[in-house]
């Protein structure tokens, strides 16, 4: 099988971080005229000293072979780059390889960015770290990072997030967080979001904000951004040691937009390379039935940054939708608005549906069981497959595995679990 | 042009008084428990009003107003009807409220969304004198800064503990009408004691520029408001408000309001110049 890595130190080494291809944002965080700071004064000060701890450990090469360590020995890294031959007969097109993440120690990509926040944290001197988390998968990875490096741990989840999920909050407790329920507004990821940056204000002097995705007040997108780009980085060696060139077509679900930033991020100087975000598209196209911010939001501010949001015509946040909790989320990060309005990047809706039936697809052809979210995007490889033709290569972002998705498949069958 | 945020500053400068700046959710429980408030308010000392524009993710507000917030849109508040109320009460041209400044507290996510220029205007010609926008640092404020300037609006901005001082220069520089310093850092919320380290940066800040200086997050007692007032020109009060005023869903409001008056009176008295050069020191 190609699909089997030859060598991975070779991948490791080729897969450091590359400083010598800079990317935005500019001084004031902008990616265009996304991104930016809209939060109050009190946090400033704490996101001028992160900004500045983050540029010193970027370039600190025992910092980032510390992090690299981590990865390979604790997350697993690099993860494999899977030729997935039966999900391409089935949509008869392209070659669909998928990048798995979902193999990765607690599994999904979000423990990258855990991991290295965690450090950063530390590093700065915090001996408390906080985390909002919506489907639970961010807590889970900053609760485990937290454990490994002995830091106190508090992540902040929605009322309703914390009655569907569970597993996720039995095992943030038992990985030592302490789990605070938030009650406030939609009792949900944005929610969590609000009280867990409240919690900043009156604590950065010992704290650390690990946000789980590419948005928020800047430095954050540009952090995560860069801590998720290890899924491209070995994408790219992997591709070239795997078929002996760059891939047609890379895709990966959003949003917040970790996975796909990471992803995406390696590729941006690729002109050759297409890039395809995928967004939930829920119910359908009506206001409160979806989470595509990007596909039918617009530019506005939310959680610190300006961005595609979903408001109403007032600014109030619409209420959003997703079979995947990881993707109903309001807003995205401001450099998916980027690549989006400079043309970079091509975003596309994925249905309830649609997901549904890759995720099946996808377990019964490959064996493997994806996060809903991950399916979001599989759905949509088997369209681009099929657009692109047979000698093409697509590769796909399996950002998590499908475990903690169990329970909600299950009561949509109507199958008691 | 006149505005009256400058003339009430500088009519309380020449009698030695601090100014009393209540805050008060638009639309909690609706507007007309706000108009009430608003002209409660006035007769019991206020010198200004602060009005918050609800809005549905509010991270620089505590959760006693961000609950007041969710409460006023879940019965359907629109920005459009918080100012065709300040408007009203403008025109009927009533006795105090009539030469009240109010300032709207409002996130820029509702600004950007209605345009800045829209809603400065609207703001404008509905009565209100200034904005005080607390998710919109000195980086992102020039554009604001211009148009409010152009509307005869003040653009209030914030100071921390946490600012470092080259930056409080310059958020001091760029600020109109008056600065409003943060006593605690953290959100907004109701503690108790005042912290010590207050008067020295306050102190430090008048050397930086001739704004009024009002002090707020966390001001909940008349004693605490007495203990402040040496050091600022103004106060502002507005969980500890905010707080009260949710119980006027359970309980009849005009009670509910008159106890919010009575309560502020009691602020107002003690910070009276008479009384606070006669009252005990604060400990």
């Amino acid at each position: 099988m190609a699909s089997i890595l030859k060598d991975d130190r070779s991948v490791a080494s080729e897969s450091a971080p590359d400083t010598s291809r800079p990317q935005g944002p500019d001084s004031l965080g902008r990616f265009g005229q996304f991104g930016g700071r809209y939060v109050p004064e009190t946090l400033i000060d704490a996101l001028n000293r992160l900004e500045l701890a983050y540029e010193e450990v970027k370039e600190d090469r025992e910092f980032q072979t510390r992090l690299a360590g981590y990865l390979k020995n604790y997350v697993g890294r690099p993860s494999p780059l899977f030729h997935a031959e039966r999900l391409t007969r089935h949509a008869g097109g392209a070659d669909i390889y998928l990048k798995r993440e979902d193999l990765n120690h607690t599994g999904a990509h979000k423990i990258n960015n855990a991991i290295g926040q965690v450090m950063l944290a530390q590093r700065m001197g915090k001996t408390r770290v906080i985390a909002e988390t919506g489907a639970g998968q961010h807590g889970v990875a900053t609760a485990t990072a937290c454990a490994l490096f002995g830091i106190e741990c508090t992540v902040y989840m929605g009322e309703e997030d914390i009655r569907r999920q569970k597993l996720n909050v039995f095992n943030m407790r038992t990985l030592g967080a302490s789990v605070v329920p938030v009650s406030a507004g939609s009792k949900t990821l944005r929610d969590a979001t609000n009280e867990a940056m409240r919690d900043w204000m009156g604590s950065s002097r010992t704290t650390h904000y690990t946000i789980g995705s590419v948005v928020g007040p800047h430095p954050f997108p540009m952090i995560v951004r860069d801590f998720q780009s290890v899924i491209g980085r070995e994408t790219r060696v992997q591709s070239r040691e795997i078929f002996g060139r760059l891939p047609d077509t890379v895709t990966a679900c959003v949003g917040g937009g970790s996975n796909a930033a990471g992803m995406f991020a390696p590729f941006v100087a690729d002109h050759e390379v297409e890039l395809v975000g995928v967004e939930a598209g829920g119910r359908g196209p009506c206001a409160g039935e979806h989470a595509s911010s990007l596909t039918q939001g617009q530019p506005g501010v939310l959680h610190g940054s300006m961005s595609y949001v979903l408001q109403d015509d007032d600014g109030q946040t619409l209420p959003v939708h997703s079979i995947s909790a990881g993707l109903d989320y309001p807003g995205v990060g401001p450099e998916h608005s980027y690549w989006k309005e400079t043309g970079r990047a091509r975003y596309e809706s994925i249905t309830d549906v649609e997901a549904l039936e890759a995720y099946n697809l996808t377990a019964r052809l490959e064996g493997i069981l994806p996060a809903l979210e991950s399916s979001h995007a599989l759905a949509q490889a088997q369209k681009e497959a099929r657009r692109l033709g047979k000698g093409k290569i697509l590769v796909v972002c399996l950002s998590g595995r499908g475990d903690k998705d169990a329970y909600e498949v299950a009561r949509l069958r109507g199958e008691p679990l | 042009m006149t505005n009256r945020i400058d003339t009430l500053f500088a009519r309380l400068a020449a009698d030695k008084r601090k100014a009393l700046m209540p805050f008060l959710t638009a639309g909690d429980p609706d507007l007309g428990a706000t108009v009430q408030a608003l002209n409660e308010f006035t007769t019991r000392g206020a010198h200004i009003i602060e009005v918050g524009i609800p809005y549905s993710d509010p991270i620089a507000d505590g959760p006693v107003i961000a609950a007041s917030y969710h409460r006023a849109l879940e019965h359907g508040i629109k920005v459009a009807q918080i100012f065709q109320t300040v408007r009203t009460l403008r025109a009927e041209r009533s006795g105090a409220v009539d030469q009240t400044p109010i300032v709207a507290m409002v996130s820029y996510a509702i600004i950007h969304r209605h345009g800045v220029e829209s809603f400065l205007e609207e703001a404008a010609t509905a009565g209100f004198d200034g904005l005080i926008v607390p998710d919109l640092p000195l980086e992102e404020a020039t554009r604001v800064l211009e148009v409010a300037s152009a509307r005869n609006l003040k653009l209030i901005q914030l100071i921390t503990p946490a600012t470092p001082r080259e930056r409080a220069s310059r958020i001091a520089a760029s600020t109109t009408g008056f600065i409003y310093y943060v006593s605690v850092v953290g959100i907004t919320g109701e503690r108790t004691g005042v912290p010590s380290e207050l008067a020295d940066s306050v102190a430090w800040l008048r050397t930086q520029t001739s704004l009024p200086i009002c002090v707020g997050f966390g001001v909940s007692t008349p004693q605490q408001a007495q203990a402040l007032a040496p050091i600022c020109d103004g106060i502002i009060i507005g969980s500890a408000i905010v707080r009260r005023m949710a119980e006027a869903i359970n309980r009849p409001r005009n009670e509910v309001v008159h106890e919010i008056g009575d309560f502020l009176a009691e602020i107002a008295r003690v910070l009276e110049p008479a009384q606070s050069e006669h009252a005990p020191p604060p400990r």
